[in-house]
This record gives structure tokens, C-alpha cells and sequence, in this order.
């Protein structure tokens, strides 16, 4: 009788534990959004997405120099990171398939997925921005590149060995070379898992900060011009949030606000299709 | 089956454009070895191997550079968040995948990749503008009043609680890593057979004896390899921990001092390294980094296909 007391007690404090380690992953994600909510939505005005940053020290201005710069950077990084990704993937998955080429390469990228970022950082200073003298927006873009390859590379290679390979073997049937039949009926086929991929890894790397820090460094002008410095928000919030000003720290918060939002909603969208998708 | 197929010409550029593309990995793996190695020259002629690893100098003005107070710091936030981030990451996948009503499930399966998506430089800021007076003010006074007396613990709490320092960093880094080791501890739990655990419950085992005796050492492969894979996230981590962990190169037993990780140290000061030695220091420690890194995941993954193979058998 008191052993089975004993065993139901041990269980009720464990599981008691286990639900309170779940509350508590909870309350951080409450407690982390709630903040950077109240304090983003209370920075949030027209003139931070219209006007370009004051002077240092000065009332007013705003990020728009770093919102254009964020957006060059992350679409810049998508043209070179998504076709280099989606290709490799699909070598892995169709013509390498079951070799051990296929197997070492989705574990290198695997590996690369979690490498320091910073690390690719300074690697990308070393070949781009110091032989050319200065920091520049493409450098920024390349890392960020970088850090999608293995990204897509991965979702895309599981997204098309989902593909039935009797649908391949239709094709063949019908005469089709390979390449068309993964252009024209793998691809299809596979279409939303790789978009999913594809938005997910641009939700990862539009956070990024550390490898722009000193690629793309950082631009108090507006400036389109990816061979030159360019802003981005997350090195702004760097910069503003360690800075001295409160005016600073309130537009820190306010692009926060912005790029978390942003990022979730890609990442909730990327959920949402896969559950619809594949369900 | 593809031999057969690849003839027309065609075919062969697009499966060679592939494989470039594929290769791309590998070229950038090797790339970044072969870049830092070589940017770091200098830097290894000058300290060498063992002499730059161990050495607590870090005096851009002396020019005189070591690794130590950096890989102390790296690893001691990193052993840290590990030690808060663990039993709570494990918490919530035993009640995500065991204890929690369908309805909950899902949404709490969510907050936690809400939790794993969200950028740490947000984590940072937070850290700095958020957490970091809450801990100078409330938890640190508290540790060194109830804690701080103690011989040996005591240790760790001396100085003036500050908020910018290695505990609130480890903190932060911990709060970070949980997302990442809780999904991949749910992914594992959840290859359990069924069948096993029901013959648990037949024998008259409670749901924590099953938890304990069936789920976890069925589960330990996949647990652990997940546990290492944070440890390699936890290493390269810098924006959470930029924040708020000063920037002081020194080695210090109080986790209430400011102290340098690798990634802070190059976030701080790589873009201001104004001389050549300097420069190729940092690219050095940027070398250490990345090994460590590397070695740390692959490790994960050894770990994380040997659980896949045990379960595919």
C-alpha cells in the first residue's frame, strides 16, 4: 500500500514538474513577444517607415534607409540562396539518389545549417570585403546566401524523395528524359514542400544579424547601392539598442516589433502549409 | 535506373548544374577552413597553437593575443544554459507528447517553434533593456543574500550584481536553446512504439514508470543527440549574449562579472581591428570557433543517425 503511495507520488511530482517546464516555455515566449509588442507598437509611427534616421542625439527620423536596406539584402540573398539550393537538393534527391555522395552532403549541410553564423561572417570578409577595400551590401547578401543554401537544400532534397517513384516511372514511360520529368513532374509534385522550405529559410536568415555586421556593416544614409555599406534592421537595433539615446532605444524596439512580426507570420505561414498540404 | 536515362545532352548539363549546385556545400565548408587557416597565419606564426590557446593575454595595444578568456567564456555560458536549458526542454516535450489533452498539444507545439524562430538579436535586446535589470535588481541580490554566504557557491556570486554579466547572458542563452532541444527531444520521444508502452501500462506501470523505464532509454540516442546539437548552437550563439555580457577579458569565477565569448569578442571588435596582427588574432579565434563548432555537431549528428538507424531497423 504505501509502495504504490510512494510510486503514484513520484509520478505526481514529475509530471507536476514536466507541466510547469512547459508552462514556463510558455510564459518566456509571453513574457519575450508581450515586450517587444508594448514597447515596438508604442515607437511605431509613419515617420519611422517614411523618414531616414536624424542626426544622432536629435528627436525624430526614422529607419528608412534600414527597412529598404534589410529588404534589398534578404531578396538579394533569396535570388543567389533559393536556385543554388533547390538545384542541390535535387541532385541529392534524383540523380545521387542512394549514393554515398547524396548522404555525406545532406550531412555536411545539416552541419552547415548550424555553424556560427559569425563565422561565415568573417569568412565572407576575408573573400569579398577586404580585396575590394570596403564593406558592401552584395557581401551582406552572400553571407546570408550562405547561410540559406543548406537550408533549401535540405527541405528541397526531402520534399521531392516524397514523390512517389512510380510517378517518375510514368513519365519514363511516356519517353520523357530525367530532366523533364523532374522539371515537369517531380517539381510539381513537390511544389509547396519546396515554397515552404523556401519561406522558412528566409524567415531564418531576415534575423540574422551577426553576419552582416561586417559584410554589410551599416549606413546612416539611404542608399540602394548594394556595392556600398548599406543599412539593415537588425544591425540598427544593434547599433541603437547599445547607444545612448532613448530616442534610439525606442526605434531599436519599434524595428524589432517590425522584423520579429514579420518572421513569425513567415513562419506561421510556412506551418500552415505544410499542415494543409501534408495531412 | 538514372544511368540508364541520362543520354540526352541535355539531361547532362541540368544533372551537372545540379551537382555544382550540390557541391556548393562542400566548396564552402573547405572555403571557410581554408580562408580562416589562411587569414589566421600570422596570428599562428607568431602565438602557435598551444601558446594561443592557452594564453589569458588579450592587449590590442601590446599586440599580444590568446584564446583562453574567450573559449572560458564561451564555454562557461554555453555549460550553463545547457544546465538550465535541459530539464526544462525535456519538461515540456514529456508534456507535449505524454501529458498534455489533444487540445493543447498543438497549440504549445507551436509557441515552442514561435520560441525557436524568433531572431536573438530580439533575445539580446530583450536581455539588455529587460531581464538585465530584473536580474541586477531582484534574482542576483537574491542568490548572493541566500546562496552567496555559502563556501565554494559563494564564489560564484561575489561582486556587485550588475545584470550585465555571465549569469543573465546564460540565461538568455538558455531560454534560446530550449525550443531547439525540447522539439528534437518531442521528435524522439515520439518514435516510442505504442505497443511497448501499452505493455507497460498492462503490467501496471503509472505514466511516469512508463516515461522513465520505457520512453527515455528507448528515446536516449535521439535525446542526446539533440542535447549536443543545442551545445553547437549554444557555442556559435552571438547576438543573445552581445548584449549583455560586457566585453572583459578576463578570467573570472564570479558568474556575476562581465566576461568574452569568441563570438561576442568578434562581433566587438572585428570591424575596429586596426593592425594586421590584430585582424589575424580575431580570424584565428574565429578558426577555434568554427572547429569547435564542427566538431560539436558532427558529433550531434553521428548520434542523431545512429537513433534514426535504430529506429528504421
Amino acid at each position: 500500500m504505501t509502495r504504490e503511495l510512494i510510486r503514484k507520488a513520484e509520478g505526481f511530482v514529475a509530471l507536476a514538474f514536466c507541466t510547469l517546464a512547459a508552462g514556463l516555455g510558455l510564459f518566456w515566449l509571453v513574457f519575450i513577444l508581450g515586450d517587444v509588442l508594448i514597447h515596438g507598437f508604442r515607437a511605431l509611427t509613419p515617420a519611422l517607415f517614411l523618414s531616414d534616421p536624424a542626426p544622432a542625439g536629435s528627436d525624430g527620423g526614422g529607419l528608412r534607409n534600414a527597412f529598404v536596406g534589410q529588404l534589398l539584402i534578404t531578396l538579394a540573398a533569396t535570388a543567389i540562396g533559393v536556385p543554388v539550393g533547390v538545384l542541390g537538393g535535387t541532385f541529392l534527391a534524383e540523380y545521387a539518389r542512394g549514393r554515398k555522395i547524396a548522404r555525406i552532403i545532406s550531412v555536411l549541410a545539416d552541419i552547415m545549417v548550424s555553424v556560427p553564423s559569425i563565422v561565415i561572417g568573417t569568412f565572407i570578409y576575408a573573400i569579398l570585403v577586404k580585396p575590394a577595400g570596403h564593406f558592401s551590401g552584395w557581401a551582406g547578401a552572400v553571407a546570408l546566401a550562405i547561410i540559406m543554401i543548406p537550408v533549401v537544400l535540405r527541405t528541397t532534397e526531402n520534399m521531392l524523395s516524397l514523390v512517389p517513384w512510380s510517378l517518375r516511372e510514368a513519365a519514363f514511360a511516356l519517353g520523357a528524359p530525367y530532366y523533364k520529368v523532374i522539371i515537369q513532374i517531380v517539381y510539381r509534385g513537390a511544389a509547396t514542400g519546396i515554397l515552404t522550405g523556401i519561406i522558412l529559410s528566409i524567415a531564418r536568415v531576415a534575423g540574422e544579424t551577426a553576419p552582416l555586421l561586417f559584410t554589410s556593416f551599416n549606413n546612416s544614409f539611404f542608399s540602394m547601392n548594394m556595392k556600398q555599406p548599406i543599412s539593415s534592421l537588425t544591425v540598427t537595433i544593434f547599433q541603437y539598442a547599445m547607444g545612448p539615446y532613448d530616442n534610439w532605444h525606442a526605434q531599436a524596439w519599434a524595428a524589432a516589433f517590425v522584423i520579429t512580426f514579420f518572421i513569425l507570420m513567415l513562419t506561421l505561414l510556412g506551418r500552415v502549409i505544410i499542415r494543409w498540404r501534408y495531412k | 535506373m538514372a544511368k540508364i536515362l541520362k543520354k540526352s545532352p541535355a539531361d547532362l548539363i541540368f544533372s551537372s548544374v545540379t551537382a555544382l549546385a550540390s557541391f556548393s556545400i562542400i566548396v564552402f565548408i573547405a572555403g571557410i577552413l581554408y580562408v580562416l587557416i589562411s587569414e589566421s597565419s600570422l596570428a599562428i606564426k607568431q602565438f602557435g597553437v598551444i601558446k594561443f590557446l592557452t594564453s589569458t593575454d588579450w592587449d590590442p595595444v601590446k599586440e599580444s593575443f590568446g584564446a583562453l578568456t574567450n573559449i572560458y567564456g564561451t564555454m562557461l555560458t554555453t555549460f550553463l544554459s545547457l544546465l538550465l536549458a535541459i530539464p526544462v526542454a525535456i519538461g515540456i516535450a514529456v508534456f507535449v507528447t505524454e501529458i498534455a489533452p489533444g487540445f493543447l498539444k498543438g497549440p504549445i507545439g507551436i509557441a515552442i517553434e514561435l520560441l525557436a524562430a524568433i531572431p536573438s538579436i530580439i533575445y539580446g535586446m530583450w536581455g539588455l533593456f529587460t531581464l538585465s535589470p530584473i536580474m541586477a535588481n531582484h534574482i542576483e541580490p537574491f542568490l548572493k543574500k541566500t546562496v552567496g554566504g555559502l563556501p565554494l557557491i559563494g564564489m560564484l556570486f561575489e561582486g556587485t550584481p550588475m545584470g550585465i554579466d555571465i549569469l543573465t547572458a546564460s540565461v538568455i542563452l538558455s531560454i534560446m536553446i530550449i525550443p531547439f532541444t525540447a522539439s528534437i527531444a518531442r521528435d524522439s520521444f515520439n518514435l516510442t512504439p505504442s505497443v511497448v508502452k501499452e505493455s507497460a501500462y498492462a503490467i501496471g506501470a503509472t505514466k511516469w514508470e512508463v516515461i522513465k523505464n520505457i520512453v527515455m532509454p528507448y528515446s536516449k540516442l535521439g535525446v542526446f543527440g539533440g542535447v549536443v546539437l543545442s551545445l553547437g548552437r549554444a557555442l556559435g550563439e552571438t547576438m543573445a549574449v552581445a548584449f549583455v555580457l560586457g566585453n572583459n577579458h578576463r578570467i573570472t569565477t564570479s558568474l556575476l562579472d562581465a566576461a568574452a565569448t569568441i563570438t561576442v569578442t568578434l562581433a566587438n571588435e572585428f570591424a575596429e581591428a586596426d593592425n594586421d596582427v590584430y585582424l589575424s588574432s580575431l580570424f584565428y579565434l574565429a578558426l577555434v570557433l568554427f572547429v569547435m563548432s564542427f566538431i560539436t555537431l558532427a558529433v550531434a549528428k553521428i548520434f542523431l543517425l545512429k537513433a534514426e538507424r535504430k529506429h528504421s531497423q
